[in-house]
């Protein structure tokens, strides 16, 4: 039995589909980069793999269980924007979900208890290169740094699947490659399953294990609307033909012209 | 160069701003002077020697029917109610505000009364206070709490929902529960927006409070200048509501402050 597994499943709302018959089995400690167009479902996929969104029809199932309908401390994840608290400095905001998960009530630590949690919030802040900020406001650190921030908040609860939703789309791409480095090593370290969406598919072309294309196979253009996207290539990385590379790059190129049309 | 991009330096700034209230003391005195000249009893215009005089007489002279320092009791007595309903309100807007904003099924149940109520003309329902609760301290708040209370309850439910939709997603994919939602996310980050709320109520506050004093007191700042418009006292009026006027403007930069010291991350641009 795989660790996620999607059998023929629709999304809808109304007449408008955005999946179509999604098909997907994915074991645990992948990474997995999903590309696409703009529209194209993958945001939709990740908030269903969260449980923001409920599928229309068909399974998604997680160790053979239905999905949890709501986001829990096994599920992690990491936005574009506002991912960390403003009104929390940075080692507040990691300590933050030791807090609520062993004080339900004060959803604070004291004493010795918050001492032992500081050291491991420490450490993580050290891992991912905030040890030298972690008195600061999240106002006060680069987009690159917040992101930073909002990595390290989500791996200190070890969560089993991690979701990034264009984690690195607002930053430069100079320090886009640092934090390549920085998730791939924390992914080898915590084996946890990673799922990411990007809209750079050079990015997708080679981070992780494995590469999704979302794409519209089938378009209608009377009623762009009456088709789904679904997952057109599913590819193991490192298999980083130059041709196939531009195959895949013209039709999500292709798609995305058409939808915005 | 265009009108548009003409920006006064810090010293003409400072004599712009100060140039109307200037002028508007200069107009005055000249006025008051011009009436003096003619009829030196003229109650209208007081010159500065009948208002401090009068001052002096309200502030630092024991009244000889009750033996008071009449300002300072009128101050504290409208103080103490101002206060009060604004604390009331402010709390009850923290308390109804973040469970409307936070809970839809709170949401679906109290948001309509909260705005419906927040309709309602205060000053329209001070005889029904002064029926239920008397002519005594009660109605006098009763009238600012009611009167500020909706529209802050209104204003914090719009800013805990204006906290971004991935902040509300992230805490719960760290495991918290509803009321810590409300504890370490909704209620810390509407604090300091809750003070600013407090601070555009003040204005209607004092409305409230004055208009209330005036019909049923037996002290206060509204009360007093009520009280001595039948003999015509602008000399007592003026410095009263000067007076309010100081008084408004320190208690509002108060809140600026306090809003600045204890939510650094607020104003710094948190957001």
């Amino acid at each position: 039995m795989s660790f996620i597994s999607v059998k023929k499943l629709w999304k809808e709302y109304g007449s408008q589909v955005v999946l179509e018959n999604l098909n997907l089995e994915v074991k645990e400690g992948e990474f997995c980069t999903l590309v696409g167009a703009s529209g194209c479902g993958k945001s939709t996929f990740l908030k269903m793999l969260l449980g923001q969104e409920t599928a229309s029809r068909g399974e998604l199932s997680l160790q053979g269980e239905q999905f949890p309908g709501q986001p829990d401390r096994n599920r992690g994840i990491v936005f574009q924007r506002y991912s960390v608290f403003p009104h929390l400095t940075v080692r507040e905001n990691v300590l933050l979900g030791l807090e609520l998960e062993q004080m339900p009530l004060l959803g604070k630590l004291f004493g010795k208890a918050r001492k032992d949690a500081l050291d491991q919030v420490d450490a993580m802040l050290e891992a991912v290169g905030l040890g030298h900020a972690l008195n600061k406001w999240p106002h006060e650190l680069s987009g690159g740094m917040q992101q930073r921030l909002a990595i390290a908040q989500s791996f200190i609860m070890k969560p089993r699947i991690l979701l990034l939703d264009e984690p690195f789309g607002a930053l430069d791409p100079g320090i886009r490659g640092d934090m390549h480095d920085l998730i791939l090593k924390l992914w080898r370290e915590s084996g946890t399953t990673i799922f990411m969406v990007t809209h750079d598919l050079h990015e997708g072309f080679y981070l992780g294990t494995r590469l999704l294309v979302f794409d519209k196979i089938r378009n209608d253009p009377q009623n762009p609307e009456a088709y789904g996207a679904t997952i057109s290539y599913d590819l193991p990385i490192g298999q980083t033909d130059p041709q196939l590379y531009q195959t895949i790059e013209s039709s999500v190129s292709e798609t995305s012209r058409k939808l915005s049309a | 160069m265009r009108l548009i991009n003409r920006h006064p330096g810090r010293v003409s700034a400072t004599l712009l701003g100060l140039l109307p209230f200037l002028l508007i003391a200069l107009i005055y005195s000249l006025a008051s002077q011009e009436r003096l000249a003619d009829n030196p009893n003229d109650k209208l215009l007081p010159g500065l020697e009948q208002m401090t005089a009068a001052v002096d007489r309200m502030a630092f002279q024991e009244d000889r029917r009750s033996g008071d320092f009449l300002m300072w009791q009128d101050t504290t007595a409208s103080l103490a109610r101002l206060g009060i309903g604004v604390g009331v309100a402010a709390l009850l807007a923290l308390f109804v505000g973040i469970l409307n904003g936070v809970l839809p099924l709170v949401r679906a149940n109290l948001a309509p009364l909260v705005s419906a109520l927040s309709m309602v003309p205060p000053l329209a329902i001070l005889p029904i206070l002064f029926i239920v609760f008397g002519l005594g301290e009660l109605s006098k708040v009763m009238l600012i709490v009611i009167g500020t209370a909706p529209i802050m309850m209104r204003d914090v439910a719009q800013r805990v929902r204006e906290l971004p939709g991935e902040q509300l997603i992230k805490i719960q994919t760290l495991g918290a529960n509803s009321w810590q939602v409300i504890t370490r996310m909704a209620l810390p980050q509407v604090l300091p927006r809750l003070i600013d709320a407090v601070r555009l109520s003040l204005g209607p506050a004092w409305l409230f409070l004055i208009a209330a004093e005036a019909i049923a007191s037996t002290e206060g700042l509204g009360y007093r200048i009520f009280l001595v418009r039948r003999y015509l006292a602008m000399d007592v009026i003026l410095p009263y509501v000067i007076w309010i006027t100081i008084l408004a403007i320190v208690i509002d930069q108060c809140l600026r402050l306090t809003n600045r010291r204890l939510f650094p991350w607020y104003n710094a641009g948190g957001y």
